[in-house]
This record gives structure tokens, sequence and C-alpha cells, in this order.
């Protein structure tokens, strides 16, 4: 019977869990194409170092720790997990600890070890968030859902290792009264204390329950967990290894080039043949409106970010009191995909575009809701940035918020016309005067000073 | 002592060993011209014969670039590569971290290939060479604490050349608590020098300045003009512009050397 329903269940939850992925896929897909500048050993090390090994988080040790604890336990839980499934679909009990001989007390040792330290870090992490209040916690853009999403993970956590503990704390003693049933595991790390210490004098039928109900836990806290995924800044237990190998390997000085432009500009020079400009009559949108404007490799940024906030704790704007938080830039992005994806696979015909020559069937290419990003993101936020790079140098999954902010900036200049008015004397500056203010000296006046 | 153009040594048939760039601010900035007078005291000082561009220079675009207005970036951008190539430039110094990074970092793409330095590397390596000694002794005792640019700190990771010139001219060095890849921008990048601030609670100069006055300093050494003038004001208005002063690394060796 609870074999069956662990199979049902099982083929639910991947079945839903493939719908969902392959739905946060297509959104990524939503972004333009782009193809990264990058080697492959360049590549490996990245993920090497920087999602495996963690890196750039140690460059706050103390959450860097804690979060390695729960990083760790949750890898090595995986190995659990294998055995768990084994005896979930076949009928068996530990199916592994007569097989493996003294491997088996050690590997569940290991986990039952990390799973305490791991206990620890939540509890810490739920302090921080909850009474200690960090302030890169609560942010504006960290109120209702992302605050929520935060804390259920947390206790999520929690109870997967409540689950770890009872399941492994009342088979110690099961080993004892039954143990044709309970193979013998040799002695657990953890459990073979704890065990005794809580249920110690507990009868046969009790501990039985104990032990099905810590093993129905775990079980039913990691289905919980894959579901709940898609909807959760821990999508980054997954996205933060392809975003870290598809980071870009070019300098943090040098903006996106934009050819078309290069292109028209040279060719306005005559230094190519008009032919080789690519701008005919009608221009084309520059910068980013939307999320089908930004790159995909925007997108799936946006699907890594952590909200840790590291970024905007230390970004100079927001610091010193103004709206623009580059965590809320990316978060904003992930809402938006979501939103467009979600409309766009609903086919809804009121969605295509008006000026669209296909009106029966809605794609990305025609796709008009009447939104934007700048639905989401003010002007407010995207001129406040000083393009420091301070959130690029803070991202612990080599998450780019400046990207973006620089393509919404550009759609808001070149196609919008729009942008802050205290800029036009210094375009206006440069464009007739060669220099960023209109100055009637000569360029090298200065050299007059030289005595 | 006579600071050429490139078209004056073409004329008499010479090239430069480099080309100053000064930039906007080196040019027109009353501040920032009394650095590029003291960077080009210091080229001359060492014997290595250098050109300016002169009226032929233009704004590399960096603000352009950074505000969103690619069409003005690039006009400018291509117009000083076709400058640069026609006088078959090679390698170019500057005292702007923003020209330093887009010269060497973005013409590339545009077809513009050059080799770039900041003036403090070209002084680091001088220094190096031997061919430029610092004469110690006129900061003994000074407290100096030394802002990274973000252009060039963060951005393009030279933390340790302007270090290595202060440390030779034997000041007593402070770091402030934000520094290398942690540093503070000053508040002026992505054009933000060019407009008002969004409203918030301070501005961005302020909170760098409060955070260098808690070194007591006598000097705030810097990089950039840009980080100068947004340092200055900041001084200003903590009211401290009297007691502290803002000083571009090549001051400080302008004045260290009797330059
Ligand atoms: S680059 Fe912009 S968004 Fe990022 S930290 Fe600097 S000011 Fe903030
Ligand atoms: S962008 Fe990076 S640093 Fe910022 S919140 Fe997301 S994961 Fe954290």
């Amino acid at each position: 019977m609870s074999q069956i329903v662990f199979i049902l269940l099982s083929i639910i939850v991947f079945g839903l869990a493939f719908k969902q992925f392959g739905a946060i896929l297509k959104n990524i897909k939503l972004g333009r194409e782009e193809i990264i500048d990058g080697d492959q050993p360049w590549r490996w090390q990245n993920v090497l170092l920087v999602a495996f090994g963690q890196k750039k988080m140690f460059k706050r040790f103390i959450p860097a720790i804690l979060h390695l604890f729960i990083y760790v336990a949750f890898l090595m839980t995986q190995i659990e997990l294998i055995e768990i499934f084994i005896d979930g679909i076949g009928g068996v009990h530990r199916f592994f600890a007569d097989k493996i001989g003294l491997l088996y007390p050690v590997i569940i040792s290991f986990i039952e070890i990390l799973s305490l330290l791991a206990f620890v870090s939540t509890i810490i992490f739920l302090w921080r968030r909850n009474i200690l209040k960090l302030p890169r916690f609560i942010k504006p853009e960290m109120n209702g859902w992302p605050k929520l999403d935060g804390n259920l993970i947390l206790v999520g956590e929690l109870l997967l290792i409540i689950g770890i503990f009872s399941m492994n704390g009342a088979d110690v003693l099961l080993q004892k009264s039954d143990p044709a049933h309970y193979p013998d595991t040799g002695y657990l790390a953890v459990s073979s204390w704890l065990g005794p210490t809580l249920f110690g004098g507990f009868d046969v039928g009790t501990l039985h329950l104990i032990e099905r109900f810590g093993w129905w836990l775990h079980i039913l806290v990691v289905f919980g967990f894959i579901t709940y995924l898609p909807y959760s800044k821990h999508l980054h237990i997954f996205f933060a290894f392809p975003n870290v190998y598809f980071a870009k390997k070019r300098s943090r000085g040098e903006m996106n080039n934009m050819p078309e432009i290069m292109n028209e500009v040279k060719s306005m020079m005559g230094l190519i043949e008009e032919t080789e400009s690519e701008m005919g009559d009608d221009i084309p949108e520059f910068g980013a409106k939307d999320v089908t404007g930004l790159s995909w490799k925007n997108i799936l940024e946006a699907y890594t970010c952590t909200e840790c906030g590291r970024c905007t704790s230390v970004c100079p704007a927001n610091i010193t009191g103004k709206k623009l938080s580059p965590r809320k830039i990316m978060m904003d992005i992930r809402d938006r995909a979501e939103e467009v994806g979600g409309k766009i696979r609903s086919g809804n015909i009121e969605f295509i575009s008006d000026d669209s020559q296909e009106k029966n069937v809605l794609s990305k290419e025609n796709f008009d809701d009447g939104k934007s990003l700048f639905d989401y993101i003010s002007d407010e936020e995207i001129y406040a940035c000083t393009s420091c790079n301070a959130c690029v140098e803070a991202c612990p999954v080599l998450i780019n918020p400046l990207e973006p902010i620089l393509e919404l900036r550009r759609y808001d200049l070149l196609t919008n016309s729009a942008g802050p008015s205290d800029w036009l004397p210094m375009f206006n500056s440069i464009e007739n005067g060669g220099a960023v203010w209109q100055i009637p000296d000569n360029r090298d006046d200065w050299k007059n000073e030289l005595n | 002592m006579k600071v050429k153009t490139i078209a004056e040594y073409v004329a008499s048939g010479e090239k430069p060993e480099i080309l100053f760039w000064v930039g906007c601010a080196g040019s027109f900035d009353a501040r920032a011209k009394k650095v590029s007078v003291a960077f080009a005291k210091i080229l001359s000082s060492v014997g290595i014969s250098f050109a300016i561009l002169g009226n032929e220079e233009s704004c590399t675009g960096d603000p352009a670039r950074r505000a969103g207005n690619e069409f003005i970036f690039q006009m400018t951008a291509i117009q000083n590569i076709e400058t640069m190539k026609s006088y078959e430039v090679q390698k170019i110094v500057t005292a702007c971290p923003h020209c330093f990074n887009t010269l060497k970092n973005e013409y590339p793409k545009l077809g513009g290939e050059f080799t770039v330095l900041h003036h403090t590397q070209l002084i680091q390596q001088l220094i190096e060479e031997g061919k430029l000694k610092i004469e110690g002794g006129e900061f003994k005792g000074k407290r100096v604490t030394y802002h990274d640019s973000c252009y060039l700190g963060r951005i393009n990771g030279e933390y340790e050349a302007p270090r290595a010139i202060l440390n030779e001219l034997d000041t007593d060095f402070i770091e402030m608590d934000r520094k290398r890849e942690n540093g503070l921008c000053c508040g002026a990048g992505g054009a933000q020098m060019f407009k008002e601030d969004e409203p918030g609670d301070k501005r961005i100069n302020t909170e760098r300045v409060e955070e260098s006055l808690k070194t007591n300093p006598d000097i705030i050494a810097a990089n950039c003009p840009f980080c100068i003038t947004m340092l200055m004001d900041g001084l200003k208005a903590k009211e401290k512009q009297d007691d502290v002063m803002v000083y571009d690394i090549s001051e400080l060796i302008v004045q260290s050397n009797g330059l």
C-alpha cells in the first residue's frame, strides 16, 4: 500500500517539476539570443570555484560558513535520498545497510553530523532574518512573498532534519528489539546517542510509528521542495551552476557594443559602404524595454538570484537612501519574465499586438500586454546608478545587475528619447564641441599654466 | 617647458613615445587642469617625449555611453579612433580612469586597439625602472588616505600602483574601511556627474567623505578628476575643506620632488 502511494507521489511530483522547469526554460528563452564571451577552461574553473567552492561567499565569513554547512548537508543528503527511493519503491528497509559494510555507518554518520550543523545554522539564519533583522533582509522589495519564501525554506530545512533524526533515532532502538526487520547499521554519530536520549523506553509500536513519521516527513519535505523551487529564490541551488558557467569573460568596464549604431555612424562618416550599415528606414528598438529585449543570460541571472541582498548592501545609491536596489532589478526581471511567459503560454489572442500581421497565434514576437519592464522598474531607479560595479563584485553567483540597468537606460534614451533633461547639455556639448562641457577655451589652454 | 601636440611632432618629422590623453576634465576643469600640469611636469622631468592631441582630442564618450546615448558615444569614439589611427598612435597614458577604461576596454570593439595606461601605472613603472626617484620627506608625519576610483580599482583591478607610489612618498598611510574591491564610489560615475541626484537621504560623496574623515586625514589621495571634485564638494559640505586636502597622486609627487 505505502509502496503504491510512494510511487504515485513520485510520479506526480516529477511530472509537475518537469512541467514547471520546462516553463522556466521557456521564460529564459524569451530573452534575445546572445553569444557569451568565454572559454571552456575558464568556465569550468568558475563552476568549480564559485559555484561548487562558493568562493565569493567567503567575502563574508560567518554567513559563508553557516551556508556551507547547509549546502554540504544538502549535497550529502542526496546519497541518503537514493536509499529512501529504493526503500520506498521496493518496500524494503535500509537497502544499503547490510550491503556496503562499514561504509554505511560512516556515510550516515557524516550526513548526521552535517545535518546537526545545518540545524544550528538554520536557526541562526532564522534569527538573523526575523529577530536581528539584518538590514539587507528587510528592504522594501523583500516585503510579502520574498520574506515568506526565505522563512518557509528555512522551516522546511528544520523539518527535513527533524525527519532524519526521528527516523534514524527510532531505528537505532528498533535494531535492538526487532533485528529481523531493522538491520544493524553500526554506530551512527548522532542518532546512536540522540535516539536513546529522546525515545529511550518507548514501546516498539510507538518507535515504529516515529520511524515511519520521520521517513515520510523527510521524503514529503523533499517532494514539497521540488515543486516549490520554481517559485522560490531557492532555485539558485540548481541555476547557480549554469549561471556561473555562462558568466561573461570580458572586462567589467566594457558595455555591450551596439553594432547597428556603430555601423550607422561609420557609414555616416564615410568609413564603410552605405550597404554595410544595417539600419533601414524604420529605426529598430534599441536597448531593452521588456524582458524580450534583454539577453537570455539576464533572465537566467534573474532566476538564479538568491535575493541575498549583498549587491544592494554595497550599492552607493541604495546606501544613501535612493530607491535603486540592484536586487530589486533582478527580482523584477524574474517577475516580469514569469508574467510574460505565463501570458504567452495562455495563448490568449487578446495579447497579440495590434500592428502584428499574425492575428491568430500568440508568440513572443507579437506579444503585447500593454506593459513592460518599466511598469516594474522606475526611471528614478535606473538613473540613480553610478555604474560603480559594486553589485557585480558582491554577487556570490556572478550576476550582473548593472547590465540590464544600462540596457533600460538605452531604451529610454534612444528609442523613447527620454531620460534626465540634465544630460542634454552634456550630449549637445559632446556632439558639437567634443567635450562634456560647453567651454569656449581651446582644449590645450591648460598648458599655459605650466611654468 | 613646452607641451607639443602630435601634429607638431609630425610636422617636425618626430614621433613621440607616448600620447598623453588629457580628457575633458583635464582640459577644462579648473581643478583637474592642475593635475594635467602636474603629470606633464613628471613626464618631462624623466625626459619622456609625449604628445597631446590638443584640439583634435574629443570626449572619449564614457558619460554618453553610460547615460545610454550610444549614438553620441559612437560618434565621438569613432572620431577619436580615426584621429589616433591617422597619427599612428600606439601607446596612450591618461590621468582619468574613465578615459582609461573606455580607451582600453571599449575602443577595441570599434576598431581602435591601443596600449593604454593610467598615469599611476606609468608612474609606478618609472619608479620601478629607476627613472623617477621620489624624494621623500615632504609628507613625513602627514596622514594620507587613498580613495580607490571605481574605474581604476574595481573595474580594472588596479589597486597596487597608486598604493606603491604612496608608499614611496613615505606618508603616514591609513586605509579607509571600504577599500580596494570594496571601495565606495564617489558618486560621479555613470554620468551622475552631469545631473542632479535622485531623492535620497544624503549624497554619495558625503557618505564617502564621512568615511574618509574617520581616518583623520591631512590628505585624501585620489586618481580621478571626478572623484577629486566629488570629494572636495563633500569636504565643503562638512566644512572641512581647509583641514583636509584632496590631491591627485601625481600632484603629491610634484610637491615631493619640488617640480
Ligand atoms: S553599479 Fe549601479 S546598481 Fe550596481 S552597485 Fe553601483 S550604483 Fe548600485
Ligand atoms: S543579484 Fe546576486 S548579490 Fe544581488 S541579491 Fe541576487 S544573488 Fe544576491
